[in-house]
């Protein structure tokens, strides 16, 4: 039978929720009307009051908000309350320029700890579970959010973050952890560790695992299930709305609802900002109508996505929403990281390389591999080994403090990079996903 | 008292090595020694040519990046123990090499040919001439 964290809410009427994000939406307008002068601003230039924003029938009178402007506002440009009343601050892990740091009330908390005990409740989670966090901890979202969100379901909560995957399967196994909270690539990994270990589905105690933080196929869902004898649900969400949870998959495992007591959502056409109806592919954008500290209107995802509302087999009411099928801007996610290929050009440059670049993304064994080939120059070559070696060491040392990730540095032949019409190819995305 | 080595970068991959071969043996280029380098994805070939303003020439049209590289080339007669006496003068004069590969010495068949990359060629060469060892000259690449 399906289980809710909040049935009233999640499987509320379409017209009740309506009704929520209508008063929610008006009472947000005025709030960052009131407290936020960079909105009040942008809604001046398009001529808006609050009055104009009567429900949600409105909402596509509001400027759009995009990761430029949450570049320009940093750090404190976007928050709508006063410092004293913030309790914690959570980063992307894009790192292009200028950070996107999220700031909380202790209500946001709250709120973002119900969204992902939704997601755990969902994916059959109780409190006779134990529930193994493996996302990081820290500024990244992954960890605090379903940390907060398997307390609230009261399961057993073992706070692993990332890495070190024999402790990992220690705990998994000795502490009988039942559910699974971490990237799916990492959840891949840990499967291959066991099997390599000898283990078998039956051996493994867990039953449920929610991942997300990055795109994963139907296929890579297929192995996980199979390698590790559990369900495994997706996941979505942003830093900037909140970190994980902003949507979450049922026991349908066909898309992922979004809740919408907190967020509302519209798929617009990435070209013209234009909203398009029901059912077609476009841009993701959400509006949190319940955030305090910093709310968010109109904020463009860039994720490309579809939104349904027929009719889920879970009970819920909620919207849902496909995994999403790509991005609207050159933005790659690496391994659950944002990587901008400007970010590479950049360490490229510092390094006395020439922009003649390409990186090539792969997934092998279900991890995410990024290569950066890089084209020789006369400058940088010299007939001592050791010297080149050091020097792309070096590089890679670049990027990995630039994108806090280890990326493979290539040297390759001049001219060996793929140009069409004399413009290079900057990205070759290798994954299936 | 050195010959000059060009060192050209290619990319560890089939053909690349031919590819590069192919560019001098259409301008006529005669090869005296060899050896490759090679990481995993790259390599860096470096060779003694006879004619070393024609072959950088050509590589360089063809696209190629090389530098040139001062070595010595040393006359080692050819007899056990001959490369051993060699290295012998070159440790006690505390003269590091970096590396070292044979030379293609066909024609004259008294001694055998090999080129160091070393630290120091000045103090090389000194301590090999005090020795009786000879080094010998860009110029004699087409005659050796």
């Amino acid at each position: 039978m399906e289980r809710y964290y909040q049935p009233e809410i999640e499987c509320a009427s379409r017209e009740q929720i309506k009704a929520w994000q209508d008063e929610r939406l008006v009472k947000q307008v005025r709030h960052v009307w009131d407290n936020v002068p960079y909105y009040r601003k942008k809604m001046e230039e398009k001529g808006l009051t609050p009055d104009d924003i009567k429900s949600t029938d409105d909402l596509y009178k509001l400027p759009f908000v995009t990761k430029a402007d949450l570049r320009e506002a940093y750090p404190y440009g976007l928050v709508a309350k006063p410092l004293k009343d913030c309790v914690r601050i959570q980063s992307t892990s894009g790192t292009t320029g200028k950070r996107v740091v999220a700031f909380y009330t202790q209500h946001d908390i709250d709120l973002w700890e119900d969204c992902c005990a939704r997601a755990i409740v969902a994916a059959g989670g109780t409190d006779e579970d134990v529930c193994q966090v493996s996302y990081g901890y820290g500024l990244f979202t992954g960890g605090p959010g379903l940390n907060g969100g398997s307390h609230k379901v009261g399961c057993l909560t073992i706070p692993t973050s990332s890495g070190n995957t024999e402790r990992q399967i220690m705990f998994i196994r000795d502490l009988n952890a039942t559910i699974l909270c971490c990237t799916p690539s990492y959840a891949a990994y840990i499967g291959e560790t066991m099997k390599e270990m000898g283990l078998t589905p039956d051996q493994i105690p867990l039953k449920a695992g929610i991942f997300g933080a990055e795109a994963w196929s139907e296929a890579m869902r297929q192995d996980i299930q199979n390698t590790l004898g559990i369900k495994a649900y997706d996941i979505y969400g942003l830093t900037e709305l909140s970190g994980p949870g902003v949507a979450f998959e049922c026991s349908a495992q066909s898309g992922m609802h979004i809740n919408e007591d907190h967020f509302i959502a519209e798929i617009i056409d990435p070209e013209t900002g234009e909203v398009l109806p029901e059912g077609s592919k476009g841009e993701l954008v959400f509006t949190s109508i319940t955030k305090e500290a910093f709310p968010l209107l109109r904020y463009r995802t860039r994720d490309i996505c579809m939104l349904t509302r027929e009719k889920c087999s879970c009970g819920r009411t909620h919207v849902k929403m496909c995994k999403p099928m790509g991005r609207s801007d050159d933005m790659l996610i690496i391994r659950g990281v944002n990587v901008f290929p400007s970010q590479i050009e950049t360490v490229l440059l510092n390094h006395g390389y020439p922009a003649n670049y390409q990186i090539i993304v792969d997934r092998v064994k279900s991890t995410d591999t990024l290569d950066v080939q890089v084209e020789m120059t006369p400058e940088m070559f010299t007939d001592n080994l050791g010297e080149i070696d050091r020097r792309q060491k070096e590089l890679v040392d670049g990027l990995r403090s630039m994108l806090g990730l280890a990326a493979k540095v290539t040297l390759v032949a001049p001219k060996s990079i793929v140009r069409s019409e004399g413009k290079a190819v900057r990205v070759i995305d290798k994954r299936k996903i | 008292m050195n010959i000059k080595q060009i060192s050209v970068f290619l990319e560890n991959k089939p053909g690349a090595l031919y590819a590069m071969t192919g560019v001098l043996a259409q301008n006529q280029v005669d090869l005296r020694a060899l050896s490759v380098a090679e990481t995993k994805d790259f390599g860096i070939v470096r060779m003694i040519a006879d004619d070393v303003y024609k072959a950088t020439t050509v590589l360089k049209e063809a696209g190629y990046i090389h530098s040139i590289t001062p070595v010595l080339g040393v006359a080692i007669a050819d007899v056990p123990g001959g490369l051993n006496r060699v290295l012998q003068v070159l440790t006690d004069a505390k003269v590091n090499v970096e590396y070292m590969y044979a030379f293609l010495g066909g024609k004259k068949a008294d001694h055998a040919y090999m080129v160091f990359r070393v630290e120091n060629n000045e103090a090389a060469t000194a301590a090999l001439a005090a020795r009786g060892i000879k080094t010998v000259e860009q110029e004699e690449m087409d005659t050796l």
